[in-house]
């Protein structure tokens, strides 16, 4: 268990979080093996790639048609799932108000290892069209790690297929690290996340 | 529309009466006679669709302004009535009894700009925001740019092309040389 | 006065009768990014809260300190599927202020802009009804077919979702050559859709009977929830604002408006299908009586400094959910002082949907939702 149960970020425990329903366990970091295995897992990992099914921003209206046989996206083994625990590939579609945020945080953490996070759009990158506004945030990898952007507002679907792509390149080559950089920077995302998150009423870590 | 306003001046003193259109028109009453003054639209009058409830903040002259946007269905004509209540404490009058719909207006309202709307169900319930401990955003005073760059971590790189300066430099470089000081430098020189 | 709607009574949720769901934004069957929360008894909704604001980016407090041509492309990410109604309603309010008069054939163009975006979104709102209750076939066929419309869409605006086709005085560019029977095309395979949908969707016994008589909408309740569009329509009320207000060219065109009399979630739908077909019936009548050649933009001089003379106006649009509006109030800068954006759904989501869902199952809550066509970001903004 990493170090990082201090006084500033000790475990948040509201008065419904009873402790045999949620876990309280901070995230582990799983060290890679450098062996042939590694680099099967790796492959397989590649191609079995199932997203949530969670439009968090306007990005989402082009993640339906790459559903339908244009696009199809199944012929690349992606499929959508409806629930946090079957999937491991989050994609930010778009911009993240700060309500969405804490839901995405819940998500992302329910979600299994190992874990892969594309941005879509502007958005995610800087803020895009909304930099200055007083209620999405400006840079998504202060809040979750992110493996992939795919930058554009809105991108197509070619572009988001193209980002599946590097995502799997990205994996195949043994640096689709998200979790364990999560675990390992815990302190620094929640110091983060806490900063514009104020009511903060959940467990830090519910997996 | 002409024996309306007429009737609306009469009864309710209404005032600023300005025809945007031909079937649209504005009207602003005192706060005291708001209420009157929309009931009487939609009970004698048939003025019964509530298209709009919002609220602007006039901060120079110290005064939020309240608008209710009314629609008759049957002669198909709008009538926009305005009032003006104090920035101070700012409350309403709700009119959740009149239209069912105008509590969700009143809870909007109640958020983003501060003003209160006692009586109204669930008014207290957060609308968009999650959290808020800032002055209500749609408020003139809460500069929304210094809140997200001091807040959200700005990705470094982003830079403003102000467009006057820009424009002035590019259209009229002698003028925009004036107007800096370098002309008058050159040509003492 | 006796409030319409009294919904102060109070459960206790520690008797064990009742239980407490929420459903969203993390939910396949939610439009948009909202949660509801449902208060159940067995399997029957006692009470609904909705809760928006997943996607409220502050809109209007961005317009305020933006210049107005910078508003342009911030207005059409109000509303994703149908962003073109924002696009003409800013213009439209922004020249109506600033007395700018636009071309003739720059008002056609821009009728046929907004009936191919209405087209588009009612498509693949009937494909979410359909797949609110479990027929996800159609769901695709929908989303594939407004493909095709997208691709109508690059063709003449550059975009394939956001376009910005519409600008102040006029619309951007001309029509691309050929336009007009690529076009056709499409509107053919979306006919032929719409006849497909019609077997398996509007005869199947399983949609029949459980949309038929579900969330009726008496008449007298559409002053006081502030209905409008498609689902007013349903009910029995004949108000359609290119029919009511016409603006751009619809008093040249020849249409009539259709009404249902049940209200019910059955009449919503198919109401919907009949607004795919006068959509298409609008576009076809639009491109054969344009005229075929003229400016199609007024030249407002120097752009990035337009201020615009101190005033206030509401302009309405007929959306493909209902009326969409807006109000601007200029005070003479280069800025606008207030605009308020008054989407379609508004009331619909909030007070309607809760009101609507009493004594519903939880299982029809979905199907409910997508009929009153809610939309969430052009609730919260």
């Amino acid at each position: 268990m990493t170090e990082v149960n201090n006084e500033e970020n000790k475990i948040i425990k509201p008065d419904y979080c009873d402790p045999e329903l949620f876990c309280t366990a901070l995230p582990k970091e799983v060290p890679r093996m450098n062996n042939i295995i590694q680099k099967f897992y790796d492959w397989a990992q590649a191609n079995s790639l199932w997203l949530l099914a969670f439009g968090t921003g306007c990005g989402s209206i082009e993640m339906r048609p790459l559903y339908t046989a244009r696009y199809d996206i199944s012929r690349y083994g992606i499929a959508p799932r409806p629930t946090p625990r079957q999937s491991n590939l989050f994609i930010i579609s778009g911009y993240v108000s700060v309500k969405t945020l804490k839901r995405i945080i819940r998500s992302y953490e329910q979600m299994q290892n190992p874990k892969f996070v594309i941005g879509l759009g502007s958005c995610t990158i800087n803020g895009g069209m909304y930099w200055d506004s007083y209620n999405t945030i400006n840079r998504l990898d202060h809040y979750i790690p992110v493996d992939v952007y795919v930058a554009g507002c809105m991108p197509r679907p070619e572009a988001l297929i193209a980002g599946f792509d590097e995502l799997k390149k990205r994996i195949k080559e043994g640096r689709g690290e998200g979790a364990n950089e999560y675990a390992k920077n815990f302190a620094w995302y929640k110091a983060n996340q806490k900063k514009i998150i104020k009511d903060w009423d959940m467990p830090d870590y519910n997996w | 529309m002409k024996e309306l306003i007429e009737r609306l001046r009469s009864k309710f003193n209404a005032k600023n009466i300005k025809e945007q259109r031909k079937n649209f028109v504005f009207i602003t009453v005192e706060k005291k006679d708001l209420e009157g003054c929309v009931l009487y639209l939609k009970e004698f009058e048939g003025y019964g669709h509530l298209t709009l409830l919002t609220a602007l903040d006039w901060i120079e002259k110290d005064q939020f302004e309240l608008v209710y946007h009314l629609h008759n269905y049957s002669n198909k004509t709008d009538v926009s009535v305005k009032t003006f209540i104090d920035r101070k404490n700012p409350t309403m009058v709700s009119i959740n009894n009149l239209w069912a719909g105008a509590r969700v207006y009143e809870r909007e309202i109640k958020e983003l700009f501060g003003i209160d709307f006692p009586g109204c169900p669930r008014v207290n319930d957060p609308f968009a925001l999650e959290g808020w401990h800032e002055i209500p955003p749609m408020r003139k005073d809460f500069d929304t740019k210094k809140y997200s760059e001091e807040t959200y971590f700005p990705r470094p790189g982003r830079y403003t092309k102000d467009n006057v300066a820009q424009m002035e430099e590019q259209l009229y470089p002698v003028e925009a040389e004036v107007k800096n000081g370098i002309a008058e430098t050159v040509r003492k020189k | 006065m006796k409030p319409i709607w009294n919904d102060t009574k109070e459960y206790d949720l520690k008797s064990g009768k009742y239980v407490k769901i929420w459903q969203g934004p993390q939910h396949p069957g939610v439009t948009g990014n909202m949660s509801l929360e449902l208060l159940l008894e067995g399997d029957e909704i006692k009470l609904l809260k909705t809760h928006v604001g997943y996607l409220h980016r502050g809109f209007e407090k961005l317009m305020e300190r933006r210049k107005f041509i910078n508003c342009f492309p911030i207005v059409c990410r109000i509303c994703v599927p149908e962003p073109d109604t924002n696009e003409y309603l800013f213009a439209a309010a922004a020249e109506e202020l600033s007395g700018i008069e636009i071309p003739e054939r720059a008002k056609w163009i821009r009728a046929l802009n907004l009936e191919m975006a209405r087209l588009g979104a009612t498509v693949m709102g009937l494909g979410g009804q359909a797949g609110s209750f479990g027929l996800g076939t159609i769901g695709q066929w929908a989303v594939a077919h407004r493909d095709f419309l997208l691709d109508s869409f690059e063709e003449l605006t550059g975009g394939r979702i956001y376009h910005m086709y519409i600008v102040p005085g006029g619309v951007r560019y001309e029509i691309p050559e050929g336009f007009e029977g690529r076009l056709e095309k499409t509107l053919v395979k979306i006919e032929k859709l719409l006849s497909d949908i019609d077997k398996v969707m509007f005869n199947n016994a399983v949609f029949k009977s459980r949309s038929k008589g579900l969330a009726r909408i008496p008449k007298d309740w559409i002053e006081p929830f502030g209905i409008n569009g498609t689902t007013a329509r349903a009910s029995g009320v004949s108000y359609d604002v290119r029919k009511d207000h016409p603006y751009l060219i619809y008093d040249q065109l020849d249409f009539n408006v259709t009404t249902g009399t049940e209200g019910d979630v059955y009449a919503r739908t198919e109401l919907r299908r009949e607004e795919c077909l006068l959509s298409i019936n609008l576009i076809r009548q639009i491109l054969a009586k344009m005229p075929k050649s003229g400016p199609v933009r007024t030249f407002i001089p120097d752009i990035m400094h337009w201020k615009i003379p101190a005033g206030e106006t509401y302009v309405r649009a007929e959306s493909g959910r209902g009326e969409y509006g807006y109000y601007m109030v200029t005070d003479g800068s280069e800025y606008p002082q207030r605009v308020h954006v008054k989407g379609p759904s508004y009331t619909h989501a909030m007070s309607l949907l809760e009101k609507l869902a009493e004594g519903n199952t939880n299982a029809d809550i979905f199907g409910i939702m997508v009929s009153l066509q809610t939309y969430p970001p052009e609730i919260e903004r």
